[in-house]
């Protein structure tokens, strides 16, 4: 149909895309315009657009003066434990549904896929119960553990279609020359299926990366704290830190801080728009 | 491994975590939650079993609840459709032949993967009163803006832009599902002199009803547990969560205070299970319904 389209036709709709996607980037434009403006230039009225001389500094006033990279450690703590234990106990758990011949299978992966389904609302109280009475609280073990235990059942559903795509031949052939089911899985089946490896670390990434609820519930430290909740007690407790400037907030430090911690998420985007983009459609393949 | 002992324990060893994990992580505690449910308990005392009080009290006397509930199938209702709608659009607009087609696509997916607590930050800031970009601009046509994120009035249609934002990943989705559609089946239409809206309405629309289906009733529950958005933006702006004056009490938003500032847990379990009881149901209806209106092909 493409041959007959009118060519101003194509310009209307590049024209619309456009638009949109000014609308899309405006947002994180202005976050980044003001994360490099002073005080005053945010207070002025009327505005300054652009900063006059780029203010790169306040990174480093967020940085240092606000013990900000404590909150960034924090959370690349807590990503990079939860990957580890999303990839070393997904993997065996997708390998076993995709290949082993046991009664009940298919019902226990239901069970397992059924978790998605369930709201975090309903488990957390318990959770909390028993992490409690265990002194858990204001560790990152309620965070992490679950990860070591199969917790992202998304990541097993999609490297089990993906290792299902992989002939049987092949692991015929590494057990007759005598592989074992260990070596097989992370020898053979891992390598083949690194794509779908990495989607899975880098939807494991966001989860952990972006996650509010489950720091808000079990870190009540603000040694403790991850960037999303850091950020948000940085924001309430703006007025103090900045030496209580009459109720107002100093937005282009807190800007500043926002580009901090959405900026990883960007260049990994970048680096790896392929992955993410087909983790996104496998999500919605299944439904 | 042809031996189905040795099977069975290479099994238990690989997915013998995950499923202990589901055991630890999510069935006990669903269950242990439902007893909860019809239990009073602070934390500091044990759970006392007190029958249904927990649901009668939320249905019949809790202040907070219905407001809850208002909030949210409000957000639901609007929401819901208009990030459908704009992912379908932008999608279709991106499954033409258009230039640099990744670029686009990585633009609009983009903010739907930020974390939520930097996207409400900022949008807070765009929306402010006083030095806000939006109310700056407006100055400019001449216009004063109202206090968009303190007003009772604006501050849901506030929550519903910065979660517009996200359409995106259904973006993607229908993204997806659009190009498994044959080109030749269009071609074919066209020929037979099918304009372009017959052709989305009798080709791509049944071919992609089942990505819309899950699109639709995936942005059912998301909307329905809402949290981060709703408690970043109060906490953003120093306001106790759900405010101003409960225009932003979003029901995960309720049930989190209830457990976690009130200590009311058995009351938030009671709150948990209805949630979860809703989001059965529109599960099990998708099923139901997904086999007479979605077109799963053959």
């Amino acid at each position: 149909m493409e041959h007959h389209r009118p060519r101003h036709l194509t310009a209307v709709l590049l024209a619309v895309l456009a638009l949109g996607a000014c609308l899309m980037v405006l947002p994180l434009v202005w976050m980044l315009l003001t994360s490099l403006k002073t005080f005053p230039e945010i207070l002025r009225n009327p505005p300054a657009w652009l900063p006059a001389v780029p203010r790169w500094e306040n990174y480093r006033t967020v940085w240092e003066g606000f013990a900000y990279y404590r909150f960034f450690l924090n959370s690349v703590f807590v990503a990079v434990m939860v990957i580890a234990g999303t990839v070393l106990t997904c993997c065996p758990a997708a390998y076993a549904f995709a290949y082993y011949e046991v009664k009940h299978k298919e019902l226990l992966f239901a069970a397992l896929l059924s978790t998605l389904m369930l709201p975090a609302q309903v488990t957390v109280i318990p959770l909390f119960k028993a992490y409690a009475a265990m002194g858990w609280v204001n560790t990152y073990l309620p965070l992490v553990v679950p990860a070591w235990l199969g917790g992202n059942v998304f990541g097993i559903f999609l490297l089990r279609q993906f290792f299902r795509t992989i002939p049987k031949s092949f692991i015929e052939a590494a057990r007759l020359d005598g592989a074992s089911e260990w070596t097989i899985l992370w020898r053979l089946i891992v390598p083949m299926s690194l794509p779908a490896v990495m989607t899975v670390v880098l939807f494991t990434f966001l989860w952990s990366w972006n996650d509010l609820f489950n720091p808000l519930v079990y870190l009540h430290n603000e040694a403790t704290y991850t960037l999303p909740v850091g950020l948000l007690y940085f924001i309430a407790r703006a007025e103090q830190l900045t030496g209580g400037s009459a109720g107002l907030v100093p937005w282009h430090l807190v800007m500043a801080l926002a580009t901090v911690m959405v900026l990883p998420v960007i260049i990994l985007f970048v680096a790896a728009q392929r992955r993410f983009v087909e983790g996104v459609t496998a999500s919605g393949v299944k439904g | 491994m042809n031996d189905r002992r040795a099977q069975l324990l290479w099994f238990w060893l690989f997915a013998g975590p995950a499923l202990a994990g589901f055991a630890l992580f999510s069935l006990w505690p669903m269950l242990y939650s439902f007893w909860l449910s019809f239990c009073q308990y602070d934390v500091v005392a044990p759970p006392r079993f007190i029958g249904l009080r927990n649901y009668s009290y939320l249905l019949m006397d809790d202040p907070a609840f219905w407001p809850s509930i208002k909030v949210t199938l409000v957000f639901t209702a609007v929401q819901m459709p208009l990030a459908v709608a704009a992912a379908l659009g932008v999608a279709l607009l991106l499954n033409q032949p258009v230039q640099a087609r990744g670029f686009w696509r990585a633009v609009y997916f983009l903010p739907s993967i930020l974390p939520q607590a930097a996207s409400v930050a900022v949008f807070v800031y765009i929306f402010q009163a006083d030095g806000g970009l939006l109310n700056r601009l407006l100055a400019l046509a001449g216009i004063t803006g109202p206090a968009w994120t303190s007003s009772p009035v604006w501050a849901l249609p506030v929550l519903i832009v910065i979660s517009l934002w996200g359409f995106g990943y259904p973006m993607v989705i229908f993204l997806g599902g659009l190009q498994t559609v044959p080109r030749e089946l269009h071609e074919a239409a066209h020929i037979d002199g099918a304009g372009a809206w017959a052709r989305f309405r009798h080709i791509t629309l049944p071919l992609i009803s089942p990505v819309l289906f899950f699109n639709i009733v995936m942005g059912v529950i998301g909307a329905l547990k809402v949290f981060d958005l709703a408690y970043a933006f109060g906490a953003a702006q120093g306001l106790i969560p759900g405010g101003p004056a409960r225009a932003t009490l979003f029901y995960g938003l309720n049930l989190y205070q209830q457990a976690f500032t009130y200590f009311h847990m058995g009351l938030a379990s009671a709150m948990a299970w209805l949630l979860f009881a809703v989001i059965v149901v529109i599960t099990w209806l998708n099923f139901r319904l997904s086999r007479r209106w979605v077109h799963y092909g053959d």
